[in-house]
């Protein structure tokens, strides 16, 4: 029987979270080592008898025995759950306990717990996203430090403090709670999100990493809308907008490997089953009055995924989509991004006027695609020589080697000069 | 074609260097599978054998004196064991070659059966 694809990532995430809600939150590390030890105990195993039918029932069936043996040697040692507390009075007592503890429906909603815990109102949203990963994703500390290309000493710096503030935080988040749920709710919207970004934009030259980002980023946003009180429009919307962006994926690179602006992606690469599944998600969406920048964003999407080509988009329901999301959520990046479709619609003279418009442009001013639209829009006047140097200015603010690559592609387009 | 015993040793702290993130042990699984597998593809497999659990007991001498291990004093702990069919020592030892306990610097000790009857 072969391995699931990246199976003790998953798995980790799921007992860990198990383990944590058996243990009480400041025993997070206790989880984890009792997980390491199931996993050590399959790979002790697996070889000589093969790997089982059910591999993730095998590693869950192990760590609850491991927790009995933690339980049994630790209740008086350590403080656990305090809601163990009774339950852990008598040996007689404590196996049907946990086998209580363990039951499917009980694990179920672990990981949307420790979803939530991670997204703790006293954690910067890195420091969130971080610790997503890291848990509920069973990424590594280099790992984690790969994804967001930071160091190790970086991400476990930020990963330790994050520890500690989620181990004081006395107990998981109750996800039973329908007004707290509700309450941090666009916290996990949020932090989901920018893990997808993380993925979908982010330094990571490895295509493969990012690819692994933005799944977990989809993976966790599934478990959410599965929950009937996570099953909200915005959680439609953020999935929507999340499947509509990564069916793009397969074609964001061209075929040496660079990055693809939108305009000239082979369209036929993009994913046809995300992108059917982002529509089915965005009808979803579309019920009550909540309109959030989630749906907005996903209708843009949408926009794009139903054009054969760059020329048949309909622009102008592109702009009006921008000016909605003006609304919800201004911002220069927004307004730069509504300037460049009125651009496609009416011309790059209208489009540098729009971009000349923009409220804070100065806020702009080290955002590299602020430059690259510019020269975009130059050259398409045929000013070569000026779009060259919004290109070279693009090119100096360059937040990684693809994007770098990339604007000096764009640069070595101006060649030709005017 | 002869019998041959793999017994699998390593110290505790090696094989959990060798563990690692959740991604390095689906790593090293399939590498023990993958290696397995391909023993088993050309015949060489008599019996994939068993794990054995680290802790024990050890009973010594006349006296009889029960002692936990033998991790106490073991530098190196058979973790396990493979019947292996192969021409000769020397194509055993070459099978042994591919075992991923090797990555993590842990020692195939290659043991011939001894035959009888002849």
């Amino acid at each position: 029987m072969e391995l699931h694809e990246h199976l003790f990532r998953r798995e980790a995430g799921r007992i860990v979270a198990t383990l944590t809600r058996i243990f009480g939150v400041e025993n997070l590390a206790l989880a984890e080592d009792v997980t390491q030890d199931a996993f050590c105990r399959a790979l002790e195993v697996w070889p000589f008898r093969g790997v089982p039918d059910n591999p993730s029932a095998w590693l869950m069936a192990t760590a609850k025995h491991r927790a009995v043996d933690v339980l049994r040697r630790e209740r008086t040692a350590r403080t656990l759950a305090p809601e163990l507390g009774r339950l852990l009075e008598s040996d007689e007592k404590l196996a049907p306990a946990v086998e209580e503890l363990f039951r499917t429906d009980a694990i179920k909603d672990d990981q949307l717990r420790m979803m939530f815990s991670c997204c703790h109102p006293r954690l910067p949203e890195t420091a969130q996203v971080a610790l997503m990963l890291h848990i509920l994703c069973g990424f590594s500390v280099d790992e984690v430090a790969g994804a967001f290309v930071s160091t190790r000493a970086a991400i476990e710096k930020r990963l330790s403090r994050a520890k500690q503030t989620f181990a004081g935080s006395e107990r998981l988040f109750e996800i039973a709670d329908a007004p707290d749920f509700a309450a941090r709710l666009p916290a996990v919207h949020r932090a989901l999100y920018l893990l997808f970004n993380e993925g979908y934009h982010g330094a990571s030259p490895e295509s493969a990493v990012r690819v692994e980002l933005c799944r977990e980023a989809l993976r966790l946003a599934a478990l959410l809308f599965e929950h009937p009180l996570g099953a909200t429009p915005a959680t439609y919307a953020l999935s929507a907008l999340m499947c509509l962006l990564a069916a793009r994926l397969p074609a964001r690179l061209d075929a040496a490997g660079n990055l693809s602006a939108l305009a000239d992606q082979d369209r036929s690469r993009w994913d046809p089953e995300l992108m059917a599944e982002g529509q089915l998600l965005l009808d979803r969406s579309a019920t009550g009055p909540e309109l959030t920048e989630y749906h907005v964003e996903a209708a843009i999407a949408a926009v794009h995924a139903s054009a054969a080509c760059v020329e048949d988009t309909n622009w102008a329901q592109i702009v009006s989509l921008y000016d909605t999301l003006m609304t919800i959520r201004p911002s220069p990046v927004v307004a730069l991004n509504r300037a460049i479709a009125v651009a496609q619609r009416e011309g790059p003279d209208r489009g540098l006027e729009e971009i000349g418009a923009i409220a804070d442009r100065d806020r702009l001013a080290t955002y590299p695609f602020y430059y690259a639209a510019l020269g975009e829009l130059e050259l398409r006047r045929g000013r070569g020589e000026t779009a060259r140097e919004h290109f070279r200015a693009a090119r100096a603010l360059a937040r990684n080697s693809m994007e770098r690559q990339f604007l000096e592609q764009r640069v070595e387009a101006c060649a030709g000069g005017d | 074609m002869s019998e041959f015993v793999f017994l699998y040793r390593s110290t505790d702290a090696a094989s959990r260097a060798a563990m690692g993130s959740p991604e390095q042990m689906q790593k090293s699984m399939q590498t023990w599978m993958a290696w397995m597998k391909q023993l088993a593809d050309k015949g060489h497999i008599k019996d994939r054998g068993h794990p054995l659990e680290r802790a024990g007991k050890l009973v010594k001498g006349n006296k009889r004196t029960i002692t936990d291990g033998p991790y106490a004093e073991a530098k190196d702990i058979v973790g396990g064991y493979t019947l292996i069919e192969a021409k000769d020592l020397a194509q055993a030892v070459e099978l042994s070659m591919g075992c991923p306990i090797l990555e993590g610097g842990g020692v195939v000790e290659v043991r011939p059966v001894l035959k009888t009857g002849m």
